[in-house]
């Protein structure tokens, strides 16, 4: 041993002297156990955060307006935060764009289209009150704003108009008194597609238009029963500068297929974010191990993700369609099938020793014997 | 008691595997119910109760800091008893059982939680969950039934050894927590092997338990203890906390007494179990289950295990929802001419004394003895207990002979 190698026991600060001696006096808890009930959003806690309002956008949408825990790093526009809340008393994960810029308040929100049949979404819309406690993971997402660009096209479709919401109110804050001019903003062309169902359905059309009257952003409302579905071809009719712009695009998969397609055959840049993706590839299936050595056999169609929760595995769990990897496990053994496009993901024995290969549980299905190792 | 297959009257006789089946379903179908019912209620139900119990031992610790003056001893012994009592019973059982684990809250999750008690929880679980719960009642099978030191049924051939276990059980009543580590251990079994032929699972199971311990009583005998030196209160603290462990023990024993030892509790053959349907697993846990009658709050102290018919037909049903499907439990009983045993906590704790006074005594002797042969019973019994195995068979051999004698001449 060198001189410049402390010893462990000497260099324990009085603070962690003092958390270990609260760790000895509520063994087998943690003192965090007893402070989370009564300052559960405290620094050092769990992420979580307060429900403070629930407004309604549409008849099917609304804004949860959220004050985070004190250890919330921030985000920026355009990102992604994973949510945990309880409904009928079952821990749900999803994924929601954040639709505020950093507000001076600090507080954060999502704005939710209650999807039919959807659990969380329909709960968040309907059900959810102020003063709940939600969890919370750090905002995540690249679908952000590229600093250098400054002809800008955004495409949203749906509830994919959300993260666009959040970069706009960033980029235009909206007051009491009207749309503020913002120096950084000033330079900035916009262009919003705005595509939806009906104009009824069409959630944050208000604030698209406020925006648009204000001269901030050119709007193109396409609403499917007045207009037709939108064909990607027709793009260039309704943004003739079409070439000149960075397109971000959020919505449906079937829309950003069609609009990757489009953009790659015109040599155009463009961001996506999916929202919602549909299944189609179904296979054999398999038995899958858990990490606890439980072992369920599941068909080719159903997530993993799902079929551990069935059978009362502790899953972590975000979007729940392949957007946020919240849901992310190493596969040791065996091999998993994409349930979006079929592609089969095994493990070698290299990559097995190695800790396995990370899949995203919630899109994929066993294809053959499986096993699964615990989070990282 | 005796094993159901060997009794002259099977109370199981008259059921057919067509009726034992059919039994199976509708024990499925309340079960169904629940599942289906189960939501937001029942998860604020159970954050209520570890809210409060964690509330209760803060407030009950602080007080001890000041455990110097006789009042605040008295209540923060009692309040730290109850919290221990509470933690141990409707929280920490159930939730290990994964009663709450449908919550998917990895906090309150059988896999994540640990317990204030010597066991640690993967232990307890093993030897709780899959061997308790899974061969519930059957001799030779079940360590919960007699824990491997007692005679708990005729059957087993009584030696002197006996005569001692009520003491046996009563001091292992009040160091519980250390007999359940010992016994998730196999401690007996695994001690019997010579040191160094015992497995390396065994060496680091007991060295995980030991390490359980030492936290255990850090906490509770030491670093407690110094937090109340500035009042002068170390003594009074962790005399506190040993009365608090040891009320907590000795209740915890008795609740589990009373499930499965209370006279009229069947127990099973081990070759019974073989092949055994839903239907016949069901029935065993119906006959080898006792209840504990009383208010709400008995139920909420005893962690619900006072409804011991309901929980080991249901292990994994959220404790709450015993009470309301007791009745239905009841009725299926009922209906399929079944004795479903419930009576009050003193009531049955003393039939399960009882019990092991009786069986710690040659067979009928307890019985057989008034105060008019009291002497020549003493005698017999002073014989059995010093003499060998011989003596000892001539004098069963004999008392047979003279009971089978007494039948015919009552016929």
């Amino acid at each position: 041993m060198t001189d410049t190698m402390a010893r462990p026991t000497a260099t324990l600060s009085l603070r962690q002297r003092l958390s270990r001696l609260a760790e000895a006096a509520t063994t087998p808890l943690l003192p965090s156990d007893y402070l989370d009930l009564a300052a559960p959003l405290r620094s050092g806690a769990d992420l979580r955060a307060r429900i403070v309002a629930v407004q309604p956008e549409t008849r099917d949408a609304a804004t949860i307006l959220l004050k985070p825990g004190a250890d919330w790093a921030g985000h920026l526009p355009g990102q992604y935060v994973r949510i945990g809340i309880d409904v009928d008393g079952v821990r749900e994960w999803r994924a929601y764009s954040l639709t505020h810029g950093p507000r001076a308040d600090g507080l954060i929100s999502i704005t939710v289209k209650a999807v039919p049949g959807g659990k969380v979404s329909n709960h968040l819309v309907h059900d959810a009150r102020p003063k709940t406690l939600v969890h919370l993971e750090q905002a995540t997402g690249d679908f952000v704003l590229d600093p250098a660009a400054t002809r800008l096209l955004f495409v949203t479709a749906g509830s994919g108009v959300t993260p666009v919401i959040g970069m706009l109110r960033n980029l235009f804050p909206v007051t009491d008194s009207g749309v503020v001019d913002l120096p950084r903003s000033a330079h900035l062309d916009i262009v919003v597609v705005h595509v939806a169902p009906t104009e009824p359905d069409s959630i944050f059309l208000d604030n698209l238009r406020e925006l648009a009257e204000h001269g901030a952003i050119t709007l193109v409302p396409r609403y499917d029963d007045q207009h037709g579905v939108l064909d990607v071809a027709s793009l260039a009719d309704l943004v003739p500068d079409l070439a000149d712009r960075t397109t971000y695009a959020c919505g449906p998969g079937g829309l950003l297929d069609a609009l990757t397609a489009h953009h790659e055959a015109a040599g155009l840049p463009l961001f996506t974010e999916q929202f919602r993706a549909g299944f189609v590839e179904a296979g054999d299936g398999g038995s899958v191990t858990f990490a606890d050595g439980t072992v369920i056999e599941a068909d080719g169609a159903t997530p993993i993700l799902d079929v551990g929760e069935a059978s009362g595995q502790l899953m972590p769990s975000g979007c729940r369609m392949g957007v946020c990897f919240g849901c992310v496990l190493p596969l040791r053994e065996g091999s998993v099938r994409d349930l979006r496009n079929g592609a089969i993901t095994s493990v070698d024995p290299i990559s097995s020793a190695h800790g396995g290969v990370p899949i995203q549980t919630c899109i994929s299905a066993a294809a053959g014997v499986c096993h699964l190792g615990a989070t990282s | 008691m005796t094993t159901i297959q060997q009794k002259t009257h099977n109370p199981i006789a008259h059921l057919s595997a067509e009726n034992i089946e059919a039994l199976g379903r509708e024990l499925d179908a309340i079960r169904q119910e629940v599942l289906d019912a189960r939501g937001a209620d029942d998860a604020a139900y159970i954050r209520k109760v570890i809210k409060g119990q964690r509330g209760l031992e803060a407030g009950s610790r602080a007080l001890l800091l000041f455990s110097v003056f006789p009042p605040f001893w008295l209540v923060g012994t009692t309040g730290l008893s109850i919290a221990k009592i509470l933690e141990n019973m409707e929280i920490g059982h159930n939730v290990m059982h994964g009663q709450w684990d449908w919550m998917r809250d990895p906090k309150i999750h059988s896999t994540t939680w640990e317990w204030d008690n010597a066991s640690p929880a993967d232990q307890w679980k093993h030897g709780h969950n899959e061997l308790h719960h899974t061969y519930t009642n059957v001799v030779g099978k079940d360590n919960d039934l007699g824990y491997g030191i007692m005679r708990v049924d005729e059957d087993q051939r009584w030696v002197p050894f006996y005569l001692a276990q009520p003491l046996w059980n009563f001091v292992n009543a009040c160091f519980f927590e250390y007999g359940i580590a010992a016994y998730d251990l196999e401690l007996g079994k695994n001690l019997s092997i010579p040191k160094d032929q015992r497995s390396e699972d065994f060496t680091a199971r007991a060295q995980q338990t030991l390490r359980k311990i030492r936290q255990q009583a850090t906490k509770d005998y030491l670093v407690h203890p110094g937090l109340s030196l500035p009042t002068g209160s170390f003594v009074p603290t962790l005399a506190a906390n040993f009365t608090a462990n040891v009320v907590r023990n000795l209740w915890t024993h008795s609740v589990i007494m009373c499930g499965h030892f209370p006279e009229g509790v069947e127990t099973f053959e081990k070759t019974s179990i073989e092949g055994e349907t839903r239907g016949d697993w069901y029935l065993r846990q119906m006959l080898g289950s006792a209840n504990i009658s009383g208010s709400r709050l008995m139920h909420l102290m005893t962690g619900n295990l006072s409804f011991q018919i309901e929980h080991h037909l249901f292990p994994d049903l959220p404790s709450n929802r015993y009470a309301e499907i007791a009745p239905k439990v009841k009725a299926v009983f009922d209906r399929y001419d079944l004795t479903y045993i419930s009576a009050p906590l003193p009531q049955q704790v003393y039939s399960a004394w009882h019990k092991i006074v009786r069986l710690s005594l040659p067979n009928d002797w307890l019985a057989e003895t008034t105060p008019k042969n009291a002497p020549s019973q003493f005698i017999k019994l002073y014989k059995m207990a010093t003499g060998g195995k011989k003596v000892r068979r001539d004098i069963e051999t004999k008392d047979q002979l003279r009971r089978q004698h007494d039948m015919a001449t009552a016929a």
